[in-house]
């Protein structure tokens, strides 16, 4: 990492582990969720909210000495407004049927917390080229959980991984389907995937101790 | 009358805001550690969804959907503002909720004690926005259906997060290991909750099918009324399901 400096650098690995947006700071759960039943979903997801916090996070920096305090809620939520509209129509273009399945949850970008939350701790008070990485970082740490939520939903439910069969083929029961295994339709509910996130905060929070609330 | 029924009941239960799409979780989570102050804010909701549903409906009616725009001369028939939808929602939101803080604040001080810190929160909780996206995606018909969804949505909305503040004050007191305590046992229940809640799903498509064929020609306008607002809500359930 020539590049960055061991401050700089520390801005994207720390919401990839230890300040997760998602299981610690609890950020942008609200249109996280309901898509991550395929993993191509969570994938698209996560691009588009790198996209959106990455240029949005350069943004609010660049004007945030101009902004007046009291509307800032307005021009944030406009400037997301104006990023999510960009991702949708690209979806709407180049993936129609991906954003037929996301449905409303793109224009829930705009009122996901991760993006207003990190414009109001970081992006209003700190220089432009650290704002864009604390963006990515966090858009990453956020896209990690997706990913993860998204990888054991769709295997254990329908037994593929971006749509491949990877588990054999369960009419003509090949594979692990021939020695009776069957796929869990449960985990394809929405509620299954609260219960994953669960067991991820579980699992994180017993490797670091220092998190563990009271 | 029969559709405000139907709609209502299944806002409330079947299409919960929190347990069926996850909307307005961040509020959700943050706001529920004590009943007093999940009441505070689960009225709130329900009072700026009341609001914004209906206005952001009469929005998409005459200004955003294709051809919305004939009401101003042949010329603008065609036209199709769709694209704007997400910012002219957000930016109605934004101003409602502005205008309600204003509002309360001058002229009832009690009120606005108890909501009030609650308001600026609400501007950016996905249960607002997502209360007008889903109204528009659904296809709600008329004005009176567009309050009554967003009043009963919100209603789903108080109850989850009442239930939850209500859960969690109890399980203060249960012994949850150490790594599960505060947010993780959170999720977990909010999860087991949802599951519960899927009971409700059979709940009307069941008794959709029984009168259809006693009575027709009222049961089969009704029927294609629901029927692309049930597949909707399944959509994303059941889009990977159907793979199997």
């Amino acid at each position: 990492m020539g590049l960055l400096s061991k401050k700089d650098a520390k801005l994207i690995t720390d919401p990839l582990a230890d300040n997760n947006p998602i299981t610690i700071q609890v950020l942008g759960i609200c249109s996280a969720l309901a898509i991550t039943a395929e993993l191509k979903a969570s994938l698209v997801m996560g691009i588009a909210v790198l996209f959106v916090l990455g240029i949005g996070n350069v943004v609010i920096s660049l004007i945030r000495n101009i902004i007046p305090s009291k509307i800032r809620i307005i021009v944030q939520l406009i400037v997301v407004a104006s990023l999510v509209i960009i991702v949708d129509q690209v979806l709407k273009a180049f993936a129609y049927e991906l954003s037929k399945t996301l449905s409303v949850f793109v224009g829930l970008i705009i009122t996901n917390c991760i993006i207003m939350g990190r414009f109001e701790a970081f992006a209003l008070g700190n220089g432009t080229w650290r704002a864009f990485l604390d963006g990515v970082g966090n858009a990453l740490g956020y896209a990690v959980i997706l990913l993860v939520v998204g990888f054991f939903r769709e295997l254990l439910g329908s037994g593929t991984l971006f749509g491949i069969p990877v588990l054999g083929d369960p009419i003509e029961k090949t594979g692990l389907y021939s020695i009776g295994y069957e796929n869990n339709g449960f985990m394809l509910m929405p509620p299954m995937a609260l219960i994953i996130v669960g067991l991820i905060i579980w699992v994180q929070r017993s490797r670091n101790k220092a998190l563990i609330e009271d | 009358m029969i559709e405000h029924i139907e709609l209502f009941f299944k806002s409330i239960f079947i299409d919960n805001m929190v347990f069926a799409v996850f909307l307005g979780m961040c509020s959700y989570l943050a706001v529920s550690k004590k009943v007093s102050t999940a009441v505070g804010l689960g009225a709130a909701v329900i009072f700026v969804l009341a609001i914004t549903v209906p206005l952001n409906w009469l929005l998409d009616q005459y200004l955003l959907q294709p051809g919305a725009l004939s009401w101003l001369g042949e010329e603008f028939a065609d036209y199709d503002l769709g694209f704007l939808s997400f910012i002219m929602f957000i930016a109605t939101i934004a101003t409602m909720v502005q205008l309600v803080e204003i509002i309360v604040e001058k002229f009832s001080p009690s009120l606005y004690n108890s909501l009030g810190i609650f308001l600026p929160l609400i501007a950016v909780n996905c249960a607002i926005l997502g209360g007008s996206l889903f109204m528009q995606s659904r296809e709600i018909e008329t004005f009176g259906l567009a309050v009554n969804y967003g009043i009963s949505s919100g209603i789903g909305w108080f109850l989850a997060i009442l239930a939850i503040a209500s859960i969690r004050e109890k399980i203060r007191y249960s012994n949850v290991p150490g790594p599960l305590r505060g947010l993780g046992i959170t999720f977990i229940v909010t999860g087991l909750m949802g599951i519960g809640f899927l009971s409700f799903g059979g709940m009307l498509t069941g008794e959709d099918e029984a009168p259809e064929e006693a009575s027709q020609v009222n049961e089969t306008v009704k029927i294609e009324n629901l029927e692309p607002v049930i597949e909707e809500e399944k959509e994303i359930v059941t889009i990977t399901k159907s793979e199997n």
